[in-house]
């Protein structure tokens, strides 16, 4: 499916915002969570310039499912460690066995439902912590009521997952055209989010 | 007024405006890159000379070569090449803008004008009437000419040639390759009908590839060593280590994948990235 022009603007502002985050959204924080960061918001950049370059066939690749798995676990472990300083460690080896875990399961050749089973496992606990975890913390009081933004762009990143994972695993809940129409601004929308969600929370 | 207005529409393509305005880009970033304050004149004076230094050298080689681009599907509908515009008249064309353009270098600081000749002299001389028909390695020297406005600015903004300001050039010289050499594999079957000798001709396209990826790899060093010493801050050091990867990731799948979309991706993903830095690396003057 060609790429419009509005698609694009669309990533290319997707990447702007993302390269904003990278570098002055994150300044304050420690260590581990600007790396885990800098990785999300770095893989957001670079995936939405790839796609401008080589267009929407390039999400046919099976690398995609391997590097969209990084976003939400870069960003769940840098909100775990940011707020929930007593699951670091074992989020941490969640994170690390997770990307392991598919990584593997999508490069040896499998008959059964493992590969899936792990890819559900994976981006559901990374894509609920996302989900919620701002929005608990926001309703707590803990952090601004603004930084539940960031929640709601994970809603948004696991809808945009869901709908490549099922596209690619050949059972589309919406038709390929209607994704990739969809997407660009999808992931503009989630970007925004997570930026003012983190600006402003 | 009309006749001039055609004049200039004939001679725009003369210059490469992208490529001229990609070097002139990276001569203004190698100014603001060492942080010292802006002399608007001085930032003017540097647009200016550069812009007619690179564009006299390009209409120059535009003059010499147009037997060659006559031959190829890419290049045979250029003014010099298509008999639009006669040869003598490019020729003067090229000489006047390169001496205005060196000429005005030279007045600015002895120092810029002698690093602005040498880049005009490498592309001119060495790389187009010298090296070009005769050997694919010609490209080496292609890349020193194109290295040159970086260098120059550099050189311009702290009066030396310092180590920045030569891994800035090794930037520019590497990162050249993954424009030329996408090139001749894309139009492979034209530099073949033209009888220029080209990587993919001599060593085939494996081997081009991986000269593709690794001077990638290299640029990707040099921009970052010098971003480093430079003094970037860490939000944007932060930044060029993000779009690296992206540029080492490319680089490294077309070693997996013999794919000329690919390759042709890595291209306008290189471009892009060393338009990035160069946009980093001038924001150390604000």
């Amino acid at each position: 499916m060609k790429m419009s022009m509005l698609d694009r603007i669309l990533l290319l502002a997707t990447g702007l915002l993302a390269a904003y985050q990278i570098v002055v959204g994150i300044n304050d924080l420690s260590t581990a969570p600007i790396i885990a960061y800098t990785i999300a918001f770095g893989v957001l950049l670079v995936a939405g310039l790839l796609l401008i370059i080589l267009g929407f066939d390039v999400l046919d690749s099976p690398v995609v499912v391997i590097v969209s798995t990084v976003i939400p676990l870069a960003l769940s472990l840098g909100l775990v460690w940011e707020h929930l300083p007593a699951f670091r460690t074992p989020y941490l080896v969640f994170a690390m066995l997770g990307f392991l875990a598919v990584v593997l399961t999508r490069t040896i050749p499998m008959q059964n439902k493992l590969p899936t089973v792990v890819i559900a496992v994976v981006h559901g606990i990374a894509g609920l912590t996302i989900f919620l975890l701002p929005i608990a913390i926001a309703v707590q009081g803990v952090v601004r009521p603004a930084f539940a933004l960031v929640g709601l762009g994970g809603a948004l990143i696991g809808l945009g997952g869901l709908l490549l994972s099922f596209l690619k695993a050949g059972r589309p809940i919406l038709s390929r055209e209607t994704i990739f129409k969809v997407l660009p601004g999808l992931l503009l929308l989630m970007t925004l989010c997570f930026v003012a969600g983190f600006k402003y929370g | 007024m009309s006749a001039l207005v055609n004049k200039i529409r004939l001679y725009w393509p003369l210059i490469k405006s992208t490529q001229t305005g990609l070097l002139l880009a990276t001569g203004i970033a190698g100014y603001l890159s060492a942080g010292t304050p802006i002399g608007l004149p001085t930032l003017l004076g540097v647009s200016l000379t550069l812009f007619l230094a690179i564009s006299g050298s390009t209409i120059l080689n535009m003059w010499y070569d147009h037997d060659i681009d006559a031959k190829m599907k890419r290049t045979h509908k250029r003014p010099a090449a298509a008999g639009q515009l006669g040869r003598a008249e490019v020729f003067w064309v090229g000489m006047v803008i390169s001496i205005l353009g060196v000429g005005g270098a030279l007045l600015i600081a002895p120092l810029y004008g002698a690093v602005v000749f040498a880049g005009w002299f490498f592309d001119v001389v060495v790389y187009t009437l010298w090296l070009k028909r005769r050997t694919c390695w010609s490209i080496v020297w292609g890349g020193i000419s194109g290295a040159m406005p970086i260098l120059s600015g550099r050189a311009l903004a702290t009066g030396q040639i310092d180590l920045v300001g030569i891994l800035l050039a090794l930037a520019i010289l590497f990162w050249i390759p993954t424009h030329t050499l996408t090139f001749s594999i894309k139009f492979r079957e034209d530099y073949a009908n033209a009888g220029v000798p080209t990587f993919p001709s001599t060593y085939g396209e494996t081997f081009t590839r991986a000269t593709i990826a690794v001077s990638s790899v290299l640029a990707a060093v040099a921009i970052g060593w010098a971003s480093v010493l430079i003094g970037v801050s860490a939000g944007y050091l932060r930044l060029i280590a993000v779009l690296t990867a992206g540029l080492l990731l490319l680089a490294f799948a077309t070693f997996r994948v013999q794919s000329e979309r690919v390759n042709f991706g890595l291209f306008k993903y290189a471009s892009l990235y060393m338009l990035s830095a160069m946009i980093i690396l001038a924001m150390k003057a604000f």
